[in-house]
């Protein structure tokens, strides 16, 4: 049999993923994330931030939830029925990063820990940051340095 | 005995055997237990690290007690086995090379991915039927939890699974070689797989990878020994799981093969599937497990006459799918029959 007709063979019986099922539970979980994070922020407006002021506390908790999940080995159930509802907020990028920095304590702080803690998040640092360069160019090309 | 009995290694080739499988002994992790096999297996480990300090050196512990169980029941020690041959999932198959620092015998580590049960068991039947050794340990082993290190995500990040994907087995599983003649089963005949590559570079789905490999040496075995599918009580593969066996159905059918319910996999047989493992079993350890807890002593009570252990391997590494290398596959066939 040639090798490709053996892949169309293997495309039509492999299993079909769940996908009406997967997101809808991504909308529930993604959506109680949310709640969590709106809460947290009404929460903190109520003893005095302002909505200028009241964003970076919000991310702080919500990323120290996210890796307290992660830390207590509740995180990744979380993600196995929420798919990209957990993976896609702030506490998903928690998840990203704690889950290499406890994985690889066994070898060592600075082969271990410090040189893999980014071994999931790096990719979306690197773009992120790649991206915000590249927009930032655009911008100054059309507005110039105005504010 | 001589060179020509043994056969020949080969194209059209198949190696013709005589040994006995006098024992064997599993050690099993606690996820394993719960499956249907559970009852049968010889230890239960209590919790994943087995008392070690990491995944990998619980691995180790696997390994090594499976074989000192196997050794222990016996009354022998290390000192009595000529030849440990085994192997593991773990990058330079640390497990096994660590296992045999460990135990002090002369150790040949065999790499082919999960096909190292039907390759251990190939070769450690070779070595006792040229008249080389007369006692071989073949052992294999693997964890989840380290195979997940190694092959796929940090253990708490969040991923979802595809179904296709295969969960890999913990548990270390050894088998004494020798040709006393007495004990569960005798390998009376084995083919050496040729490495099959379909062009699938999907990681998550091993079984549609592995099956060419399964049924190029499955048709090769039977063609050489002039047999078919249906001269045996059971032919077992593994691990194809749920994803890779209606492929392989597919595959011998066009050749005229129809093994029907005698074809089973160890990667289904291993959990059950509230288990929610996906597609199923894998690891080197998994069709080992298969073989010590049901086939053998189905074998030894004469349930079974003939069986053909088709234990196959997905040979890719981390690196070479990241480098969108297609998977190469292999698998081996070892022939088991009752001693009568």
């Amino acid at each position: 049999m040639e090798p490709k007709e053996y892949r169309q063979r293997v495309q039509r019986l492999e299993p079909q993923r769940p996908i009406a099922r997967n997101a809808l539970w991504a909308f529930v979980v993604g959506g109680i994330i949310c709640l969590v994070g709106q809460v947290v922020q009404s929460g903190l407006m109520a003893v005095g931030y302002t909505e200028e002021t009241v964003k970076a506390p919000t991310a702080i908790i919500m990323v120290f939830l996210g890796a307290l999940g992660t830390a207590l080995g509740v995180y990744d159930r979380i993600a196995k029925l929420g798919g990209m509802g957990a993976n896609l907020p702030i506490t998903g990028f928690s998840n990203a990063v704690v889950a290499p920095a406890m994985e690889f304590k066994q070898e060592g702080a600075i082969m271990g820990t410090g040189a893999r803690i980014f071994q999931i998040a790096g990719p979306v640092i690197a773009y992120g940051l790649l991206t915000a360069f590249v927009v930032g160019i655009v911008r100054f090309a059309i507005m110039g340095g105005k504010p | 005995m001589s060179v020509q009995a043994v056969g020949q290694i080969g194209q059209r080739g198949h190696l013709h055997l005589d040994a006995t499988i006098a024992g064997a002994a599993t050690v099993v992790g606690p996820f394993e237990a719960k499956g249907p096999l559970g009852h049968l297996f010889d230890r239960v480990v209590k919790d994943e690290l087995c008392g070690e300090k990491s995944y990998e050196r619980a691995e180790r512990f696997l390994l090594r007690s499976a074989v000192e169980l196997l050794l222990d029941r016996r009354g022998m020690s290390a000192t009595d086995v000529d030849l440990l041959v085994g192997g593991d999932l773990l990058d330079q198959i640390t497990t096994t090379n660590f296992a045999g620092r460990d135990l002090g015998v002369p150790l040949l580590g065999l790499y082919s991915a999960c096909a190292t049960t039907s390759e251990s068991l190939l070769l450690g039947g070779l070595a006792v039927t040229s008249g080389a050794t007369s006692t071989v340990v073949a052992a294999t082993a693997s964890h989840h939890l380290s195979a997940e290190r190694q092959y796929r995500f940090p253990l708490e990040l969040a991923v979802q699974r595809v179904p296709t994907a295969q969960w890999t087995a913990t548990g270390g599983a050894a088998f004494l070689l020798n040709r006393d003649g007495e004990g569960q089963a005798r390998i009376v005949a084995a083919t050496v797989g040729t490495v099959q590559d379909y062009g699938l570079k999907d990681p998550n789905n091993m079984g549609a990878a592995m099956a060419p490999a399964a049924a190029d040496t499955i048709l090769r075995h039977l063609r050489a020994r002039r047999q078919t599918s249906r001269d045996y009580d059971l032919i077992l593969t593994g691990d194809l799981a749920r994803a890779g066996l209606p492929l392989l159905v597919e595959l011998l059918g066009e050749e005229g093969e129809h093994p029907d319910n005698r074809l089973q996999d160890a990667g289904v047989l291993l959990y059950s599937p509230s288990q929610d493992v996906h597609a199923g079993g894998s690891g080197a350890v998994c069709s080992a497990l298969v073989l010590a807890s049901l086939v053998l002593p189905r074998l030894k009570s004469g349930e079974l006459h003939r069986a053909l252990l088709v234990a196959t391997g997905s040979l890719h590494s981390p690196r070479s799918y990241q480098q969108g290398e297609t998977i190469p596959t292999v698998a081996h066939a070892v022939e088991l029959e009752a001693i009568v």
